[in-house]
């Protein structure tokens, strides 16, 4: 069997493939959410040794510090892609992208000032993992903003995808913040070819909540793409037939509502 | 089982506001991002239904 790719970089079939999309990743969201929860607070250990039942909070920073990295990533290659194939569905995509990963940057770092408060006993210190974390969320808000500053979408695009791309020499600079300089930020939890230094309950939660956000992030994304096709493409005939038809037909029929 | 009982449980060892406070704050955002989100599709859809039937 062959499916054709191409047919799904039109805006226009790519619209209820993701309407159709959405349900699935939002069930595997919440249901992971359920596991990870479950795992977080009735299977990991009592308590650290030495930051208590405050290191709970692992469960849902270190999840959001890897989804803003992530997403950053996926953004500036999905801009990326829209700058070197003018594909406008691509530029699209990292548009649906961006609030979402600013969302994660924020939660990352004020989950991070909550758990610094008992732990550390401030709130914010300017170190390195901090201070590239917050350069990572003005990255975002300006990925955004320059974007809704420039009435054509075309152009828009264009110049966030080179934001985006610039941008993106952060995310290796937050990730190894923590070996090159010497931070209050303890080092990474979790390294490709070394054995976890944490128990495997710890470690599985952290895991499920990170899959959970994953999901999340997907369904999130799909969602706002579709409503940013809606918003962009609405002088075009396959928008206004989809429109026609649900106020002539039946709603469910086309799935607007979806 | 290791929660006493459901005060402990959100007690969390003296460290409840913190730790609930993280878990809360993930829930409101991402809740209020569904929200919004779907607010955001109705609009367009109403917009595109006012365009069409001029």
């Amino acid at each position: 069997m062959k499916i054709n790719w191409f047919k799904y970089s039109s805006p226009q079939n790519f619209y209820p493939l993701a309407g159709r999309m959405v349900p699935w990743f939002a069930w595997l969201a919440a249901l992971l959410t359920i596991a990870g929860l479950y795992v977080s607070f009735f299977l990991a250990p009592p308590a650290d040794f030495q930051q208590k039942e405050a290191y709970r909070i692992i469960f849902v920073h270190v999840p959001a510090a890897w989804m803003s990295m992530v997403i950053y990533i996926v953004m500036a290659a999905w801009a990326g892609i829209g700058l070197a194939l003018n594909a406008r569905l691509s530029a699209m995509m990292a548009q649906a992208l961006a609030p979402t990963g600013a969302m994660f940057t924020l939660l990352a770092l004020v989950t991070g000032s909550l758990w610094g408060k008992p732990t550390w006993g401030t709130w914010w210190v300017w170190d390195a993992r901090l201070t590239s974390e917050l350069i990572l969320l003005f990255l975002y808000l300006g990925f955004i903003a320059l974007q809704a500053a420039i009435d054509d979408p075309r152009r828009a695009d264009r110049a966030g995808a080179l934001l985006a791309l610039v941008g993106a020499v952060n995310v290796p600079i937050i990730y190894f913040s923590v070996k090159w300089w010497n931070t209050l930020h303890q080092g990474s939890s979790i390294s490709m070819g070394a054995a976890p230094k944490m128990v495997v309950t710890m470690l599985t939660g952290m895991l499920l909540m990170a899959l959970a956000f994953w999901m999340y992030a997907i369904a999130v994304a799909l969602m706002r793409a579709r409503c940013i096709i809606l918003e962009r493409e609405r002088n075009s005939e396959w928008v206004k037939e989809l429109v026609g038809a649900e106020i002539c037909g039946s709603q469910t029929k086309t799935g607007v509502n979806a | 089982m290791q929660w006493q009982n459901w005060s402990a449980f959100f007690y969390m060892g003296g460290y409840g506001l913190y730790v609930w406070g993280s878990f809360g704050l993930t829930a409101i955002c991402m809740v209020w991002e569904v929200v919004a989100l779907r607010n955001r599709n109705q609009q367009a859809l109403r917009l595109l239904r006012l365009l069409t039937q001029k």
